[in-house]
C-alpha cells in the first residue's frame, strides 16, 4: 500500500519527447486513471514508474522513497500487461506462483497462497490447465492473480481490458474495480477509454502529446475541463464550442455571441479575443423563446434521449434532448444554455478561463 | 488476389500426393543404394548392370573396421578354426585380421566436435541474438551485416590463412581447433536465425518476469530460453548438419589425432583396393547421428509452444 508522487518527470526517445514534465500524486489506495488517445505518453509513464523504462528526468516517488532508477525488481509492484503475457510454458498455478517463487518463499507456503487467490478470482478448478487454451477472461483472472498474490505495494494497469471483448468488458471491469476495493491497494491504470475512466476511476489524470492536460476526480474533470482538449476528449458527443470574438471584464458574467447576450459564471480574470464559449450537450436546450437562434441540421435517436444537431452563427451544437420531444429537420428553434455550466476557452491556447464555477479544480499538471 | 478457402479436390490431393511421393523417391535412391552397397559383396557392388536383388554380407562393415593382411594357406592352417563370425568372414578372402581400424576414432572424433562446436554454437548464438534482440546495441545493424558477411565467401578461400594461424596457434589436428573453427563459421548462422526467433518472443513475457521479481539473467534463462527452443532446436540441427558434413577444412586442417570421419572415408578406397562396401557401410554409420538428433528434435521443431499464451 502506497502514495505515489512523479515529479518532474520526463522522458526521452531519441530525439522524441514522450513525456514531457509530468507531475502528480496518487493517494494510498486510490484507484487512478492515466487517461488519453493513443500516443499521449500514459503507457510510457506507467512504465516509468513500474521500472520498465528509466525517466530521462524527474523523481519518481513510491512510499515516499526514490526509485526512479531501480530495477522493477526491487520496486514491490505488481504490472498487468494489456497481453497478459502469461507465461506459455507453464500451467496455470505456476503462472500464479511465479513471483512468489522468486522471493523462495516455502512450497507449503506457496500453495497455500495460490488456493486463497484462486478462490477469489474463482479459478480453483483451473489451476492445473496450460495457459494456452484459456478463454480471454480466464487469462486476465490469471494474469490478476499473479498480480495480486504477493501483496505488492502497487498494481499496475496497461489496458488490461483492451483485449477482451466488448460485452466481457464490462464485467471484467467491475470485477477490477470489486477487487481494488477489497485488497484496497493502489492502482494505476492506463487506458484510452474515457467511459472506462469515468467508470472505474477514482482520480484521473488526462495526457496529451506527453503532458499532462488535467488531473482529479472524474466528475471535476468532466463539468470543468481545463483544456478543450479534455473537453473534447470526454464525454460522448464532446462538448459544444462556440468560437467567437469578444471580451469579459474581471468579473463579468455575460458574454455576447452574435449580438445575443449569454450567461455564464462570473469570471475572475476576465478576457479579450478569440474565445470559445464551452457547454456540454446536456445543457443545451431547445427552447423557441430563446433568442439565440439554431436550424435543426441532424437528429439521432439513442432510446430515453436524443442527439440533435443545431447550425447556429457560431458553429454546429449538439443538444441532448428527450426523445419524446419532437424535433424536425429544417426547424428554426432558439437555443437556452445553462448559465452555470459554462466554460470559456481561450480559443488560441485552448486553456479553461478561470472562473468562479471552475477556480480551484483546474489542476494542470 | 484472393486465397481460396475450400477443400482442395480429390484429384488435388492426389496430384499433390504422388508429387511428394515422386520427389521422396528421387532424393532417397543415393541413400538407399549406398545404404544397400553397405551390404554388397565387392563383386555385387561393381557388378554392371548394377544389381538389385544379392545376398547380403556383413563383409563391408567387417573391412570398415579392421585392418587384415593377406595370409598364406599355412599361416590359415596354423591360426586354427576361426573364432568368430567376423573372422569367418575375412578367412574367407584369404586374410586375417592384424587389428582395428582407425575408423572408429575417427567416428568419435567427428561426435566430439560436431556436438561441441553445435553447443558451443548454441550457447554463444543465443546470448548474442538476445542482446541483439533487446538491447540498444550501437551499430547493430553494421554490426549483424558483418556477422553475416562471414558466411559470404566459401571455406576454402580462408583455409590457408587459417591453416597458417592454427599452425601458430598449435591448434593444427586438435579437437579443440575444430570445435572452435566449426563454431566460428556457424555462428553467423545461428545469430541471425536465432534472432529472428527471439524477436517473435513478445518482450512482455521477460518484463513481467523482471515485475515478478526476477533478474535480467533469470528472466532470460527461465522464460526466454524455454520458447525459444523450437528456434534453438532447429538451428542446432542446420549447426550439427554443417560441421559433421564438413571436408574441406576437416582435410586440411586434421590428418591424425582430430581428424573426422568425412576426409577418412575416402582413405579407405586407397588401403586396401577400391572396397565400395567398406566406403558405404562408413558413410551409412556416418549418417545415423545426424539423423537420430533430427529425429529426437523433430518434436520441438513442430511445436508450436507460444500458441494461445499472448493475444496479438
Amino acid at each position: 500500500m502506497a502514495q505515489i508522487r512523479i515529479e518532474n518527470v520526463r522522458k526521452d526517445f531519441g530525439s522524441f519527447n514522450a513525456v514531457k514534465s509530468s507531475t502528480f500524486t496518487i493517494e494510498d489506495g486510490e484507484f487512478f486513471m492515466l487517461l488519453g488517445p493513443s500516443g499521449c505518453g500514459k503507457t510510457t509513464t506507467l512504465r516509468m514508474m513500474a521500472g520498465l523504462e528509466l525517466p530521462t528526468s524527474g523523481e519518481i516517488y513510491i512510499d515516499g522513497e526514490e526509485v526512479g532508477m531501480k530495477p522493477a525488481s526491487q520496486r514491490d509492484i505488481a504490472f498487468v500487461f494489456q497481453m497478459f503475457a502469461l507465461y506459455p510454458h507453464m500451467n496455470v498455478g505456476k503462472n500464479i506462483s511465479y513471483p512468489l517463487r522468486s522471493q523462495g518463499m516455502p512450497s507449503a507456503q506457496v500453495k497455500k497462497k495460490v488456493g486463497e487467490i484462486a478462490e477469489i478470482l474463482g479459478i480453483t478448478d483451473i489451476l492445473n490447465k496450460p495457459v494456452g487454451g484459456l478463454s480471454g477472461g480466464d487469462r486476465q483472472r490469471v494474469a490478476l492473480g499473479r498480480a495480486i498474490v504477493r501483496d505488492p505495494k502497487a498494481f499496475f494497469m496497461d489496458e488490461p481490458l483492451g483485449a477482451l471483448d466488448a460485452e466481457f468488458r464490462e464485467h471484467m471491469s467491475e470485477e477490477l474495480r470489486a477487487l481494488h476495493d477489497r485488497m484496497n491497494a493502489t492502482t494505476v491504470y492506463v487506458t484510452h477509454d474515457q467511459l472506462e475512466a469515468m467508470q472505474m476511476g477514482d482520480k484521473i489524470v488526462v495526457m496529451n502529446h506527453g503532458s499532462v492536460e488535467q488531473f482529479g476526480v472524474p466528475q471535476d474533470i468532466y463539468d470543468w475541463p481545463a483544456t478543450k482538449f479534455v473537453a473534447q476528449f470526454i464525454g460522448s458527443p464532446s462538448m459544444n464550442f462556440l468560437d467567437f470574438n469578444g471580451m469579459i471584464g474581471k468579473g463579468g458574467n455575460e458574454v455576447s455571441l452574435n449580438d445575443v447576450a449569454l450567461n455564464i459564471p462570473k469570471s475572475i480574470d476576465g478576457a479579450n479575443g478569440a474565445l470559445s464559449f464551452g457547454v456540454r450537450p446536456e445543457h443545451v436546450r431547445l427552447d423557441d423563446a430563446a433568442a439565440y437562434r439554431g436550424r435543426v441540421k441532424a437528429t439521432e435517436y439513442l432510446g430515453t434521449t436524443q442527439i440533435v444537431t443545431l447550425e447556429t452563427a457560431n458553429g454546429d451544437v449538439k443538444a441532448r434532448v428527450a426523445s419524446s420531444d419532437a424535433v424536425n429537420v429544417g426547424d428554426q428553434t432558439g437555443l437556452s444554455f445553462d448559465a452555470r455550466t459554462i466554460t470559456l476557452f481561450d480559443a488560441e491556447t485552448g486553456q479553461a478561463l478561470r472562473s468562479q464555477a471552475n477556480e480551484g479544480v483546474l489542476n494542470h499538471g | 488476389m484472393s486465397f481460396s478457402v475450400t477443400e482442395p479436390s480429390k484429384g488435388t490431393k492426389w496430384l499433390a500426393g504422388a508429387l511428394v511421393i515422386g520427389y521422396a523417391c528421387i532424393t532417397l535412391v543415393p541413400l538407399l543404394w549406398i545404404i544397400a552397397t553397405g551390404f554388397k559383396s565387392p563383386t555385387d557392388s561393381i557388378a554392371y548392370p548394377p544389381v538389385v536383388v544379392f545376398e547380403p554380407t556383413l563383409e563391408g562393415y567387417v573391412n570398415l573396421f579392421t585392418e587384415r593382411t593377406r595370409a598364406t594357406p599355412d599361416m590359415l592352417e596354423a591360426a586354427g578354426e576361426p573364432q568368430t563370425w567376423y573372422d569367418e568372414i575375412v578367412r574367407e578372402r584369404g586374410t586375417v585380421i592384424s587389428g582395428p581400424s582407425r575408423y572408429g576414432e575417427r567416428f568419435l572424433n567427428s561426435v566430439i566436435i560436431g556436438f561441441g562446436s553445435t553447443f558451443l554454437c548454441m550457447v554463444l548464438g543465443t546470448m548474442a541474438a538476445y542482446a541483439f534482440s533487446r538491447f540498444k546495441v550501437p551499430l547493430k545493424d553494421d554490426l549483424l551485416f558483418f556477422i553475416l558477411s562471414t558466411r559470404m565467401m566459401p571455406p576454402i578461400a580462408v583455409a590457408i590463412p587459417i591453416f597458417l594461424m592454427f599452425r601458430n596457434l598449435g591448434l593444427n589436428d586438435t579437437h579443440l581447433g575444430m570445435i572452435l573453427l566449426y563454431t566460428a563459421v556457424n555462428l553467423s548462422l545461428s545469430v541471425w536465425l536465432l534472432k529472428g526467433f527471439i524477436d517473435e518472443i513478445p518482450i512482455e513475457y521477460e518484463e513481467a518476469a523482471l515485475i515478478d521479481g526476477y533478474t535480467r539473467f533469470q528472466a532470460f534463462y527461465k522464460v526466454v530460453l524455454p520458447q525459444a527452443a523450437t528456434g534453438i532446436a532447429s538451428t542446432a540441427i542446420f549447426c550439427l548438419i554443417f560441421a559433421w558434413n564438413e571436408y574441406a577444412f576437416a582435410v586440411l586442417l586434421t590428418s591424425g589425432t582430430a581428424q573426422t570421419a568425412p576426409p577418412f572415408i575416402p582413405t579407405i578406397i586407397g588401403t586396401s583396393g577400391k572396397d565400395w562396401p567398406a566406403v558405404a557401410a562408413g558413410a551409412t554409420i556416418f549418417l545415423v547421428p545426424v539423423m537420430v538428433f533430427t529425429i529426437l528434435l523433430r518434436k520441438h521443431l513442430l511445436r508450436g509452444i507460444t500458441f494461445g499464451a499472448v493475444r496479438k
